[in-house]
């Protein structure tokens, strides 16, 4: 499907930094993912790996660099037109909208690619309803899709079980029909079995709908079980990037994570064994 | 001022702890149906049982003028979660706008002859600007759709308690216009008659129907009950849509909705613009049925009733904001000045009950906050988070986030 449009990366981030006041979030990130492709980016915490995300998605505006997308700038666009044109998102502290139940929370995943106006749904036209049955059965389906029994599809948001809630996140973003999707932290607060289910889940996403994952994770099994491509943040700065397994051997990645004592023992130990 | 007692807060803080009282029980669908329906027969028919000049049709034909203005306010608070602590300045508009377009007001006008557009009787012979009433009732939804939209463009970047500023500073501004605009003149007319008034005001003269008197108030009624009708149809309609879903994200969680697609900007802009459009429309009929346009009318405690009305009935649910809005306005203009008002003097005291009213309104709301936070008729929404939600509550804190992490 995205393939046809042109054969370059889907996304492209070049010398992207953004500055709050005297602090320096992200410093000339550059960054591609390409499509049909799981890529994920890891880092300590602080590391700027969220404000990354919320620059790519339109939250924030970086201060300098620019972002791409499909080939277009998207550079300080509007987080809804970013969304319209097929970047989707979830986030690391679920935000469903507590008082609507799980079907509506996909239905409003699902708002850029409707059209009904003021006029139109206050004189319910066929077309609006036609939709509006449209975009419910669709809704269904998602929920479906990502796991959620059918029973629940009608329970407020609040009232779901965690795991549920990650769920319903998750068939929201997908409801627009996105290229790309951002997960941040999707495992958290899974245990392995769930997290296992997750990875596969991923897959089927990439596999069947063609999506692009962009992936924010600490879950070092999950990261080197599915991404193609990792890119370590650490202090705003990329510090390494390649394939898992060449993150994972790189000395400074070790420091960054366990500190620079304990990465220079390991490194002696390597060399001993 | 005794107004500042009934200033309410946005929706009631949730309840912690245990459930204090049983699930209100859902009725079922028919029944529910079957409820509104002879609601709203009894309101079609109440006139028959009541003197067609007496004080009582007056009191109900003002009660539904205000549900119009009500459920206006209820599509920002309630669906938008807009907090608007300016309403007043819409009435005031539509008011207004009746006024201009149906009165003596601009005397001079072609030349002392008047201009006259599809009206009948007294009003076609006299000088000033006379145009039939629901061309009125259209250029006062215009104005105060635009007026509505100006006054939303400010508070876009603003959330919560400080659009409440903004939107209570935007009301006063309105009411300080009115009462200083009769010092305020150009193009050979002035702004506003001031607290003088603009007066009389033209009588709704409807196609086909003889133009309404102050005799016989039944049609009166009628028509605002059709306003009601017309507003009660577009509030179902919008709040279950695109647009009503959008709204309610946008209240629940504004970076969420922006993420999912919510055009922010817009989605509030027609918040604010039909909210307000209803307000416009009760204003014209206002002006028109007080045969006044008084800039009396139009203070900063008129938002405050109003909104009372909201939350009183319940927050964001179409039905409870109609009763919320026909009790207040019947304590307000029945009760208090004609049943209860010499209370106090027959218990040796020297003033009178009306010059409480506001702080009734404030124990009231008080009251309600206690007993029943929802609201009167809650919005379903608010009533399963308020009380099926409190078990989740209570363990997770008010948030979803979640509280383990590995």
């Amino acid at each position: 499907m995205s393939e046809a449009t042109s054969n370059g990366p889907l996304l492209v981030a070049s010398g992207v930094t953004k500055q709050f006041g005297g602090l320096t979030a992200v410093d000339d990130v550059s960054f591609a993912i390409p499509r049909n492709a799981i890529v994920s980016l890891i880092g300590p915490n602080g590391a700027g790996k969220t404000t990354f995300f919320n620059i790519l998605t339109g939250l924030y505006k970086p201060t300098l660099g620019r972002v791409s997308f499909d080939g277009r700038d998207i550079t300080g666009g509007r987080p809804d037109k970013i969304m319209a044109l097929g970047v989707a998102r979830t986030f690391q502290n679920i935000r469903l909208f507590g008082t609507m139940t799980a079907l509506e929370n996909v239905m409003v995943g699902q708002h850029t690619r409707m059209k009904a106006g003021l006029f139109g749904s206050i004189l319910r036209l066929p077309r609006v309803r036609r939709e509006e049955r449209h975009v419910r059965d669709k809704a269904a389906e998602l929920l479906s899709f990502v796991g959620l029994r059918p029973a629940l599809h009608d329970q407020l948001a609040t009232n779901l079980s965690y795991g549920d809630q990650r769920r319903v996140e998750i068939a929201r973003a997908l409801a627009s029909d996105p290229k790309l999707l951002l997960l941040d932290e999707p495992t958290a607060g899974m245990n392995p079995q769930e997290s296992g289910d997750l990875t596969r889940f991923m897959e089927r996403l990439r596999d069947e709908l063609g999506l692009s994952i962009l992936l924010i994770e600490h879950d070092m099994k999950v990261v080197m079980g599915v991404s193609e491509h990792v890119t370590v943040l650490d202090h705003g700065e990329k510090i390494s990037e390649g394939d898992a397994l060449t993150v994972r051997t790189d000395p400074q990645v070790v420091e960054a994570y366990l500190g620079k004592q304990e990465a220079e023992r390991q490194r002696t130990e390597d060399g001993v064994g | 001022m005794t107004g500042d007692a009934a200033a309410p807060r946005r929706a009631p803080a949730p309840v912690r702890g245990p459930r204090t009282r049983p699930r209100a029980p859902k009725l079922p669908r028919r029944a529910r149906v079957g409820l509104a329906a002879a609601a709203l027969l009894g309101g079609a028919i109440l006139p028959l049982f009541l003197a067609s000049g007496g004080g009582l049709i007056e009191d109900a034909t003002l009660a539904l003028a205000y549900v119009v203005m009500a459920l206006g306010l209820n599509i920002i608070v309630g669906f938008a979660g807009l907090l608007d602590l300016g309403y007043v300045a819409f009435f005031a508009i539509g008011a207004y706008t009746m006024g201009y377009f149906g009165s003596l007001f601009h005397i001079n006008v072609n030349g002392g002859e008047g201009i006259h557009v599809l009206v009948s009787g007294v009003a076609a012979e006299l000088p000033g600007i006379h145009l039939n009433f629901l061309l009125i009732v259209v250029l006062a939804i215009i104005a105060t759709t635009i007026a509505g939209m100006l006054i939303g463009l400010p508070t876009l970047r603003l959330r919560g308690d400080y659009i409440a500023i903004v939107t209570l500073a935007f009301g006063e501004i309105v009411g300080r216009i009115a009462i200083n605009g009769d010092e305020i003149t150009g193009f050979g007319t002035k702004l506003t008659n001031g607290r003088q008034g603009i007066t009389p005001v033209d009588k709704i003269d409807l196609p086909f129907l003889d133009p309404f008197t102050a005799l016989n108030l039944r049609p009166w009624y009628w028509v605002a009950f059709v306003m009601v009708l017309l507003v009660l149809f577009v509030n179902f309609r919008l709040r279950d849509s695109r647009l009503g879903r959008a709204w309610i994200a946008l209240r629940e969680d504004e970076v969420a909705a922006v993420s999912m697609g919510v055009p922010a900007v817009k989605t509030k802009l027609l918040a604010y613009g039909t909210g307000a459009a209803f307000g416009g429309i009760s204003g014209a009929f206002l002006g028109s049925y007080l045969n006044t346009v008084n800039a009396d009318q139009f203070q900063f405690s008129f938002s405050i009733f109003i909104l009372a009305m909201v939350i009183l009935g319940g927050l964001g649910s179409i039905w409870g904001v109609v009763v919320g809005a026909i009790a207040l306005s019947f304590i307000n203009n029945y009760l208090i000045p004609d049943v209860l008002n010499n209370v106090p003097a027959r218990i040796g005291l020297d003033f009178d009950l009306t010059q409480l009213s506001f702080g009734i309104f404030g124990f009231l709301l008080v009251i309600m906050m206690v007993l029943r936070p929802e609201g009167l008729i809650p919005e379903r929404r608010r009533q399963l988070e308020l009380q099926e939600g409190i078990e989740d509550l209570a363990v997770d804190g008010d948030d979803v986030q979640p509280a383990v992490r590995p």
